[in-house]
Parts: structure tokens; C-alpha cells; sequence
């Protein structure tokens, strides 16, 4: 088969399999649906996991070129068209592996839901979405599968449209996504104007023509043009990826359901700012400016939203400001021109999120859709599948040695160490003070939900038992990556040359070329971690958990009543949203307001419109009256007039 | 085999002698009758309009199916018709669209049925004959006997304050139509012809040209409209029948901005570049000003027809910002995207507007409210429908993969070129359009049912869902392959700019 139809087949398959489903759902019932989808994802899986031994490990050439020509305008192609590199059949593999698990685990989780057709047909249709935006050649289609997958997840979180809560979070995701849109658009436009294309190819190989060059935005300071489209190009990936500030959707966005919560909000669509910045690693290693803001900006979000977890009692709310944390480390790599460490931890993170979110699902399932923390507790003898892939995923995320968030993690920190870009000593500690944060949420919920006293009512209790094999299947398969894919492939997606020509880093912010030559394989890195700091605040925070949740659990309350202040801060979530509510949301509908009432309604149509057709009726009014109808009043009028002309005459006026 | 026949005639006056045939079967006893006559002569007016298609010469500017008969020749004034790549599309538009309101009327109206049928089609043809006049006089009695179907649609069938509506309509176009008047009739004193492609030709003094550019601009401002001529459009579609507000939003409002690609830039180049820092101005403004205005509105019909003015600000913004490329690039490279962009912009929001019109008028038949406070949850007795309606919405929004996303990038990515802030305040609308867009989605289609009517709503009937999967297949297809449309008006738009630019002035 010819390559490109191939990779057609990869995109395609999965919107072959949503468009059955969706607009045929009734028609091929329920079992048809998930059929058809997973036979989808499955196909493309296959091949895409087929292109990954043919590009990575045999070492074939990749692919650039056009599918279809969208439109031409003023000699400009806008093309659709692939881009297959390493960079982003690496992406592929993981995007369907994680859905084609999703796939699977829907089968159990939605057993029951009214809207099952329908909810294979949107993580189809977003599969199709995210492919289309990691197989982009060109911005105009990375737009496409930006707003596209926005799409997507609008409609998922949106799922249960009856509640409030979820259609006020996939409005909000919508709009602050937008938001970042917003900038993302502008950066595209910024490079069709310098770079007189949008194909990705052209514009990487005119970088150092468009290097120097600058513009004025504000007065006559001059800006260099590259700094000014990273940043706006940064704009989008701080919405979709959930950067501080933009990053207010996120925890909300958990009001859909769980698998999507693995699948969109967790292993893949978040990530696609990661992956867009590394894509675009030619152009923002020309500005230090852009490199140091997106440091400083994922340094925020890497502790600050790590702290945010630690008060959160839902438990899916605790992984997604997990989440958001280590979404901050690997934007944090990224501003270290660390791009490949941002990437790799990016793929090891896919693995262990989604598996525990899935686990979390499967926790949910049990417990008939209670969430709340509080009420679970010794669900290890209850659920051991659960549990034992629930711990492997955490172990990997709080970057135990060995398992694969430890390679992913400390590459980045190390990383971090050597930057010297401005701000790297505040993101150095974020990260490293991150490594405690993150021990302690994540063993935190370990130790409430899986250990401890069974606070669940007598019901529910009576009830617990494993899931059926669809959930438990996924995890099991998640869990294998979880432990091993960081050692297996630490070596060359770190610090070796595994991206290739995909990743271009400056000679003199290669970060990881310089750990490289202390790198002596994965096993001497894990044990060479258990005498530097962040393995032992690592083990701190599962101790400081252990002892809190499991031996002094009176202890936490009093602490809390302590610093309530604090408490106060972290439960209204540094108030972003109350701001974001009164200050943006109300602010914009109160201008509406004002504008429609009084621009519209009072200036406009009050005193010009119908002020106009009000003084032509007081003119006629008044013209009528004169209008007497007596011929007298029109005698007297033409005797008056005369004798004005005869005054003006004598007086020698005319 | 169309190669011979007056292919522009039959468009104009089919559906115009098709109206009348309609009118004749007299009362509402014959209705079924006058329907299904109107459906015929709807359907026979797009088919002749669609070798306009294919028969279209892409790489020529020059235009196409002429016509050119003496008519009064005292005033040298001829039954003068062509298109070239930016009126034909607009015709396309015209009878596309025209079936589909004759289809969304069929049961709907049952008060002169004939009567209102046969308005759509006469309007119809009226609108054809604005696009394919090439002689001003006979653009003008088009542009102004136009009018009077409209004034007729939403004086009769219109809702409670449709006097108010209609009476503000008519003399706000009016107003604006006299002052074109005046300039039409200063450029035949001067050429000695009533052709508007020798208006083109004629070299002006800058003062002449701005007073002939402000005329005109008062013409076209209003119809489009723009800010502040435009607080007619809200009080019209709120009034209109459904079928009366998709026609005024997917093509009267189209009339003015074909105006300024037909009459003002060309005729008045020097003085375009003049006054195009107000244009842009006055673009912006409906672009942001009234984003914000939408958001405020509780009625479905007002919100759509302020989002209207809204899209219709990136028309404007489309079209002015030739010279501002050129300041700041040194170079027009840009004008013709920008002027294409505002095209498709133009063609997209002529689909998108009427499927959101006819998505209101699908809930107003069953609920007689336009009020969002009425509604909630409507997915729930609707569910193909919030389906048509959500992607709609999207398309209003700007999503990419929607006809409705093409317009507006194309014209963004050109702003950018003129100016930072100018392509800023544009792109606002990605935010304002998805705010009041997806708010109100959410509060009619989702949540939960809130009332008893809306419990008890049907889902849309056959002829509904023929009309809005027609829509959505149209909106799509652009969205994912625009390349066609821009084919077409690609030479007439590059020879538009190359003319505008060069200086006319004596």
C-alpha cells in the first residue's frame, strides 16, 4: 500500500467508525456502535503502531506532503496534508493506543447510559480530531484540530446535558479555550505575514530569515517578530494545555465522564500545546523572551496547581489538578529547551494518567457514582485489579525510580538545573518543591480510598466488588507502559537523538546534550536517584500521607483549622473563578448591556432615529398650524411679506 | 447546450412571472396548488442558475453571459446584464436559498399562502436583477422594487409591531437609496451612459469622489448594515416571518456590501483610500460593539440578527483594508485575500444566518416565543434537532471544518498584515462570537426541561430535516473544501484590486 493512503487509512478509520455511530446509531444498536468504533481505533492503532516500526526502528523515511488543496488565494496554498515524522508517530501510537483502552473501557463504564451510541461516536470523532492535529503538516490544519478537538471536548463534557454543572463547564471550557485561540490565530496570521506560508517545512527553513526582523506593537518599542508569534503561539497552548491562567476549565471539565476525563482531559488533547511548541521548536529557540515565558509560566502551574490537589476531596478532581501539575513540568522542559524530556514525559504521562483516571472510573463504578473521598476507604480487598494498577500508577507519577514518570520527571528537573534562561531559579525550585506536592496528593487519595476504615454506607459496601474484565482489561494494559516504557526508552528519547530533525535545539540551550554525557543507561540512573533530592522528598510526601491519612487522621482537621486562612485560599482556588466570573463573564455582559440599552436603544434610535421622525412631526405640526385654512391668515401673511420686501428694498439691503 | 440562452433574463424574470402565475391562483382554497407552483418555479430558477456555474470562464475578470438590449434611449439607458466572479455566486446564493424558504413556508403559512409565496419569488427574481445589472438605472429600479416584496413579507405576515418594523425598514434604505440616486444620475451627467462599467472607467477629482463615496456609502451602510445605521435589521427580523428574516440576513444584507465591490471601490478608488481608516473604524466597531450587544440580547431572533452586523463587519473589514496592507507592508500583496476572504465571508453567513433563522422558526412554529427565558432543555423532546442546531451554532461561532470559519480566518490573517491591533480587535470575535453563540445554545438546547411546553415539543418533521440537512451539507462542505468558491471569484477580485489601485484621480 502507498504510504499516504495508509496514513489516510490512520486518520479516517476512526471517523468512519464515529460517523456510523453517530448518524446510524439507532440502526446498528448498541453493540454496532462500539463495535464499529473500536474496530476503528483499532485499525488505526494497528497501522499506526506498523508506521512507528517503520519510521523509529527501521529507520524509513518519514513523510511531507498534501492531500488536498482546501483553497488558494493570491498564489497562497492553504493544504491539508501529513507530516510524519518521529515526532509525531510517536504521537499517533499513544493517541489510539489510549483510545482504543477508552474504546474498551466504555463498553463497561456506560453499560447503562441512554447516550452509549453517542458517546462512542464523539471519542471516535475525537480520535479522528486529534490525529488530524498531530499528523498536520501546516498551521491552518493544526487550527483545524485545534478547534476541532475543543469541539470534541465541548460536546463530551457536555455529555449529560440535563446538569447544570456540566453544561456551564463545557460552555467555560469552550470560552477559555477560545481565549486561547484567540492568541494561537493571531500567532498563524503573524507567521503568513513574515513567513509568506503556513506549511511548517518552508516556514522552519526561513527561520533565520525572519530572525532580527521586528515590529512595533505598542509606541515605537520594537519587538522581534519571532518573540511576539511565539508568545501568541503560547497564547493557544495556555489554553489548551491548561496553563495559569488560562487554566480554569480544566477541574471542571471533570463533569464528563470518566473514560473522557482519561482520554481528552488527561493523556492526549491537553498535551497538544505540548506538542505544538515542540513542533515549533525551530521558531522559539530564536527568542529567549518566549523560551523564559513559557518557563515561568509552567513553574506556576507545576506547584501551584500541585497544591490545589491537596485539598480537593473528589476524586477525580484530585487527579485533574495532578493534572494540571505535571502539564506545568513538561511546559517547563519545553521553556528549557528541554523539548524532548517535555515530550517524553508527556507520552509516560499518557500512560499512568489514563490509567488512573480509568482506575478512578472503575472506583466510581464500584461505589455507584459516589466520588467523594471521604466516604471510601479499604477498597484494596475489595478491588485488588484496581488497587495494584491504582498504586503502579501512582508510584510512576510521584517518579518512583524505575517506573516511567521517574525517568520522564527527572529528566526535566536536571534539565531545569542547567537552564539559564531568566527565571530558571524560581522554575527549578517549583519543580523540585512540585516533587513533595505531588507525593503528597497522590498518596493522599492512595491512602483514603484504598486503605484505611470503610466510610462507605452499609449499601454500598454490601455491593462492592471488582469490575467486569472490559474495565479492568485497560488497566492492566496501561499498566505495563506505566512501569516500563520510561527505562526502555529514557536513553533515546531523552538524551539520546531520537526525534531527530523534529526537535531543533540551539547548541547553546542543549540542556539534555549536556545530561547526556553523564547518562549511563536507566538502570545507574535509578540508582544513582536514590541520593539526589527528589527521590527523598518524593518518599517524604508519601510518609508525611501515610502518617496524616493513616496513623494521626485526626491531625489533618486540626492543621486545617490552623491555617485556615490558607485553607480558605486553596478551597476557592486562589479565587481565579470568582474573578474570572464577575470580573470577565459579568464585565462583558454588563458592556453588552450598556451598550444595547443605552448606544443602541437611547442614543441611536431615542434621539437620532426616532428624534429625527419626532422633529419632522413637530415641523409639520407646527407647518400645519399655519395652515389655517382662513383667507385672511393668508392675506395677512402676503401683505406681511410684501411689505418685508419693500422695507428690505428701501432700506437698501438687496 | 445553455451556450445560447439568456441564462441571466431567465433568473430574473422566471421567478418574477412564476411569482405572478402563483399570485393568480387567488385565495387560500387553492393554496396546496399555489405551493406546489411555487416549489416548481423555486426549483426550475436555481437549476437555470446553476450552467451560470458551469458554464462560468474561471480566468477571466471579463463578464459573463451578457446581455445588452436598448430600453430607453432617450437616456441611453440599456437592459445591460452580466456576472463576473463576484456576482455570480451571490445569484447562486439567491435561488438557493429561495427554495429553501418556499420549503419552510409550506405548512407554516396558512394566511395567503399564494400571496406570500409568490412575494419570495418575485423577490427572488428582483434580487438576480440587482447581482446581474450592469446598467445602473436598471440596478436601480431593481434595488428599489425589491424593496417592496420585503416591505409586503413583514408588513403582512409579520409578527405584532411589524408597522413600527416595517415603516423604520423602508425609510432607513429609502434614506439611503436617494443619496445613491443622486450620485448615479452625477456619474450619467458626466459619462453620458447609464453603464456602470464605464462609471468605472471615469477619471475624478478626489472632492467629487468623496462626495460620490459618501452617497453611495449612506446606500450600501445601511443595507449591510453597519454601525450606527444599524438598528433597523434587529427590529425587521424580529418582525419578519421566518422566511423573511432568512432571505434579509442571507441576501438583502449582501446587496450593500456587493455595492461597495460594484460601485464604490471601483467608481471612487482615491477616495476609498481616503475614508479607509473610517471604514475600518466603523468595521471594528460592528465587530466588537455588537459582539457584546448579541450577548446582552434574551430574544433568539435579535441575538442572531445582531451576530448578523456583527459577520458582516469582517465583509467591510475585508474589503478597506487594501491600503493599510500596503502602508505597512510596502506592497498590496494581501488586498486580494482580504477582498476574498470577505466574499466567502459573505456567501458562508448567507447559509449559516438562514439556517439559524429557520432553526428559530422551527421552535417559534411549535412555541410561538422567541424568548430564551421560554425555553431550556430542549434537546430532550428535540434531539435531532439540537443536533442541526449545535452544529449551526458552531458554524455561527466560527468553528474550522464550517463554512463559517473561512471567511473570518482569511480576513484575520490579512488584518494582521495591515495592523496588529486592527487584526486584535477582529479576532475578538472568536471569543464574542463562541460567547453569545454557545450562551445561548445553552440555554434553550440544553439542561433541564424547565416547562411543560417544551416537554411535550416533536422533533422536527421531514420537510424540517430536509431543509436543515441540506444546510448543514452546504455548510460543511465549505468548511472542508472552500477551494471552488474561491476559483471562481479569483480573477474578477485580483482585477478589482489591480484597478482600485491605480489612482483615478484627473
Amino acid at each position: 500500500m502507498e504510504m499516504k493512503s495508509l496514513y489516510l487509512w490512520i486518520a479516517l478509520s476512526p471517523l468512519i467508525g464515529a460517523v456510523i455511530a453517530g448518524l446510524f446509531g439507532k440502526m446498528v444498536g448498541r453493540s454496532g456502535a462500539h463495535w464499529v468504533t473500536i474496530i476503528g481505533v483499532a485499525v488505526s492503532c494497528l497501522l499506526s503502531l506498523y508506521v512507528f516500526k517503520a519510521i523509529v526502528i527501521d529507520g524509513a523515511d518519514g513523510f511531507n506532503g498534501t492531500v488536498y488543496t482546501w483553497l488558494v488565494s493570491e498564489g497562497i496554498h492553504f493544504e491539508v496534508g501529513f507530516l510524519i515524522d518521529k515526532l509525531s508517530v510517536m504521537m499517533m501510537v499513544v493517541v489510539t493506543f489510549v483510545s482504543l483502552m477508552v474504546h474498551i473501557y466504555t463498553v463497561g463504564y456506560m453499560r447503562d447510559d441512554p447516550g452509549y451510541q453517542r458517546f462512542f461516536s464523539y471519542i471516535s470523532l475525537f480520535t479522528f480530531s486529534m490525529l488530524i492535529l498531530v499528523m498536520s503538516n501546516n498551521f491552518m490544519q493544526l487550527f483545524f484540530g485545534w478547534e476541532a478537538v475543543g469541539l470534541v471536548s465541548y460536546l463530551l463534557i457536555g455529555f449529560w446535558y440535563t446538569r447544570e454543572s456540566a453544561i456551564y463547564a463545557n460552555l467555560k471550557a469552550f470560552l477559555v479555550n477560545r481565549v486561547g485561540d484567540f492568541g494561537f490565530l493571531l500567532g498563524i496570521a503573524g507567521v503568513l505575514m513574515y513567513f509568506g506560508t503556513l506549511d511548517y517545512a518552508t516556514v522552519f527553513a526561513n527561520v533565520d530569515k525572519v530572525d532580527g526582523k521586528t515590529m512595533t506593537i505598542l509606541g515605537s518599542t520594537p519587538w522581534s517578530v519571532l518573540t511576539v508569534i511565539c508568545i501568541l503561539l503560547f497564547i493557544g497552548a495556555m489554553g489548551k494545555s491548561a496553563q495559569v491562567p488560562l487554566h480554569v476549565w480544566l477541574p471542571d471539565s471533570m463533569e464528563g465522564p470518566t473514560p473522557i476525563s482519561a482520554l481528552i482531559h488527561a493523556a492526549t488533547m491537553v498535551t497538544a500545546g505540548i506538542f505544538m511548541v515542540a513542533r515549533m521548536s525551530p521558531l522559539f529557540e530564536m527568542s529567549e523572551t518566549a523560551l523564559s515565558v513559557v518557563m515561568v509560566i509552567g513553574a506556576i502551574t507545576a506547584l501551584f496547581m500541585g497544591f490545589l490537589g491537596l485539598i480537593q476531596n473528589d476524586i477525580k478532581r484530585v487527579i485533574a489538578y495532578s493534572t494540571l501539575s505535571q502539564l506545568g513540568y513538561m511546559t517547563v522542559a519545553l521553556g528549557a529547551s528541554a523539548y524532548a524530556a517535555g515530550i517524553f514525559h508527556l507520552m509516560t504521562h499518557a500512560f499512568f494518567k489514563a490509567l488512573l483516571f480509568l482506575g478512578a472510573g472503575s472506583v466510581i463504578i464500584a461505589m455507584h457514582h459516589v466520588q467523594d473521598i471521604r466516604q471510601m476507604g479499604g477498597l484494596r480487598k475489595y478491588m485488588p485489579i484496581t488497587w495494584i494498577t491504582f498504586l503502579i500508577g501512582s508510584l510512576a507519577l510521584i517518579g518512583t525510580p524505575g517506573f516511567a514518570g521517574f525517568y520522564s520527571k527527572d529528566s526535566i528537573i536536571e534539565a531545569v538545573q542547567l537552564s539559564t534562561l531568566p527565571g530558571h531559579q524560581f522554575a527549578y525550585f517549583a519543580v523540585l518543591a512540585g516533587v513533595l506536592v505531588t507525593a503528597l496528593y497522590s498518596f493522599r487519595l492512595y491512602f483514603l480510598v484504598f486503605h484505611g476504615k470503610e466510610r462507605m454506607d452499609e449499601h454500598t459496601r454490601a455491593h462492592l466488588h471488582e469490575t467486569p474484565w472490559v474495565v479492568t482489561l485497560p488497566l492492566i494494559l496501561l499498566a505495563i507502559p506505566s512501569v516500563f516504557i520510561g527505562a526502555y526508552y529514557v536513553g533515546s528519547m531523552a538524551f539520546g537523538n531520537f526525534f531527530g530533525d523534529a526537535i531543533f535545539v540551539l547548541p547553546q540551550h542543549n540542556v539534555l546534550g549536556e545530561l547526556a554525557r553523564e547518562f549511563h543507561g536507566a538502570w545507574p540512573m535509578a540508582i544513582h536517584a536514590f541520593s539526589t533530592a527528589p527521590f527523598w522528598l518524593a518518599l517524604s510526601g508519601v510518609v508525611i500521607a501515610y502518617y496524616l491519612y493513616m496513623v494521626n487522621t485526626a491531625l489533618p482537621a486540626k492543621i486545617q483549622a490552623r491555617v485556615q486562612f490558607l485553607y480558605t485560599l486553596l478551597d476557592n482556588k486562589y479565587y481565579f473563578d470568582r474573578f474570572n466570573e464577575i470580573f470577565f463573564a459579568g464585565g462583558s455582559r454588563g458592556i453588552g448591556r450598556l451598550l444595547w440599552q443605552t448606544g443602541d436603544a437611547k442614543l441611536i434610535d431615542g434621539m437620532i432615529i426616532n428624534g429625527t421622525a419626532r422633529t419632522v412631526g413637530w415641523v409639520s405640526g407646527v407647518v400645519r398650524r399655519v395652515q389655517t385654512g382662513y383667507l385672511y391668515h393668508y392675506a395677512f401673511a402676503m401683505i406681511l411679506g410684501l411689505m418685508f420686501l419693500l422695507a428690505t428694498y428701501v432700506l437698501g439691503w438687496i | 447546450m445553455f451556450a445560447d440562452w439568456p441564462l441571466l433574463s431567465l433568473v430574473i424574470w422566471v421567478p418574477v412571472f412564476g411569482g405572478l402565475l402563483v399570485l393568480a391562483t387567488g385565495g387560500d382554497k387553492n393554496a396546496p396548488e399555489a405551493r406546489m407552483l411555487a416549489l416548481i418555479v423555486a426549483v426550475v430558477s436555481f437549476l437555470l442558475s446553476i450552467p451560470l456555474y458551469t458554464n462560468f470562464q474561471m480566468h477571466t475578470s471579463n463578464m459573463q453571459f451578457v446581455e445588452l438590449h436598448p430600453w430607453i434611449e432617450t437616456f441611453k439607458v440599456n437592459y445591460h446584464l452580466g456576472v463576473d466572479g463576484i456576482s455570480m455566486p451571490l445569484i447562486l446564493l439567491t435561488t438557493f436559498m429561495t427554495v429553501l424558504v418556499i420549503i419552510a413556508g409550506w405548512e407554516v403559512i396558512q394566511f395567503k399562502a399564494a400571496q406570500y409565496m409568490a412575494a419570495f419569488l418575485i423577490m427572488e427574481g428582483l434580487m438576480n436583477g440587482v447581482f446581474a445589472s450592469l446598467d445602473a438605472a436598471l440596478f436601480y429600479v431593481f434595488w428599489e422594487a425589491m424593496l417592496i416584496p420585503m416591505f409586503i413579507v413583514i408588513g403582512v405576515w409579520g409578527g405584532p409591531n411589524r408597522v413600527y418594523a416595517t415603516i423604520k425598514f423602508f425609510l432607513y434604505t429609502f434614506f439611503g437609496s436617494v443619496f445613491m440616486l443622486i450620485a448615479l444620475l452625477y456619474l450619467f451627467f458626466h459619462t453620458g451612459s447609464f453603464s456602470i462599467l464605464e462609471f468605472q472607467k471615469l477619471p475624478l477629482a478626489l472632492d467629487v469622489q468623496k462626495m460620490i463615496f459618501l452617497a453611495f456609502l449612506v446606500a450600501f451602510a445601511v443595507k449591510i448594515p453597519m454601525w450606527p445605521v444599524h438598528t433597523w435589521l434587529p427590529d425587521a427580523h424580529v418582525e419578519a416571518p421566518t422566511g423573511g428574516s432568512v432571505i434579509l440576513a442571507a441576501i438583502m444584507l449582501k446587496l450593500g456590501a456587493y455595492g461597495f465591490l460594484r460601485f464604490s471601490l471601483p467608481i471612487t478608488p482615491d477616495a476609498s483610500h481616503a475614508y479607509d481608516g473610517l471604514m475600518i473604524t466603523l468595521s471594528l466597531i460592528a465587530v466588537v460593539y455588537i459582539g457584546f450587544v448579541a450577548l446582552a440580547q434574551q430574544d433568539m431572533k435579535k441575538l442572531i440578527a445582531y451576530s448578523s452586523i456583527s459577520h458582516m463587519g469582517f465583509v467591510t473589514l475585508g474589503f478597506f483594508i487594501i491600503w493599510s496592507i500596503a502602508t505597512n507592508t510596502g506592497s498590496y500583496k494581501g488586498a486580494v485575500m482580504g477582498i476574498e476572504g470577505a466574499m466567502v465571508q459573505m456567501i458562508s453567513h448567507g447559509f449559516i444566518s438562514g439556517a439559524m433563522f429557520l432553526c428559530v422558526g422551527v421552535m417559534y412554529d411549535r412555541m410561538h416565543t422567541r424568548m430564551i427565558k421560554d425555553y431550556g432543555g430542549v434537546v430532550n423532546s428535540m434531539p435531532t434537532f439540537a443536533a442541526f442546531m449545535v452544529l449551526f451554532a458552531m458554524a455561527n461561532a466560527g468553528l474550522p471544518g464550517t463554512s463559517g470559519f473561512v471567511g473570518e480566518f482569511i480576513v484575520i490573517l490579512t488584518a494582521f498584515k495591515a495592523n496588529f491591533w486592527i487584526a486584535f480587535l477582529a479576532a475578538i470575535t472568536l471569543i464574542l462570537g463562541a460567547a453569545y453563540t454557545l450562551w445561548m445554545v445553552k440555554r434553550v438546547i440544553f439542561g433541564e426541561v424547565t416547562n411543560e411546553a417544551v416537554r411535550s415539543l416533536k422533533d422536527i418533521n421531514r420537510r424540517e430535516f430536509f431543509i436543515l440537512a441540506i444546510l448543514a451539507i452546504t455548510v460543511l462542505f465549505f468548511g472542508l473544501y472552500p477551494a471552488p468558491l474561491l476559483n471562481v471569484m479569483d480573477a474578477s477580485v485580483s482585477n478589482l484590486v489591480h484597478h482600485v489601485t491605480i489612482s483615478k484621480l484627473k
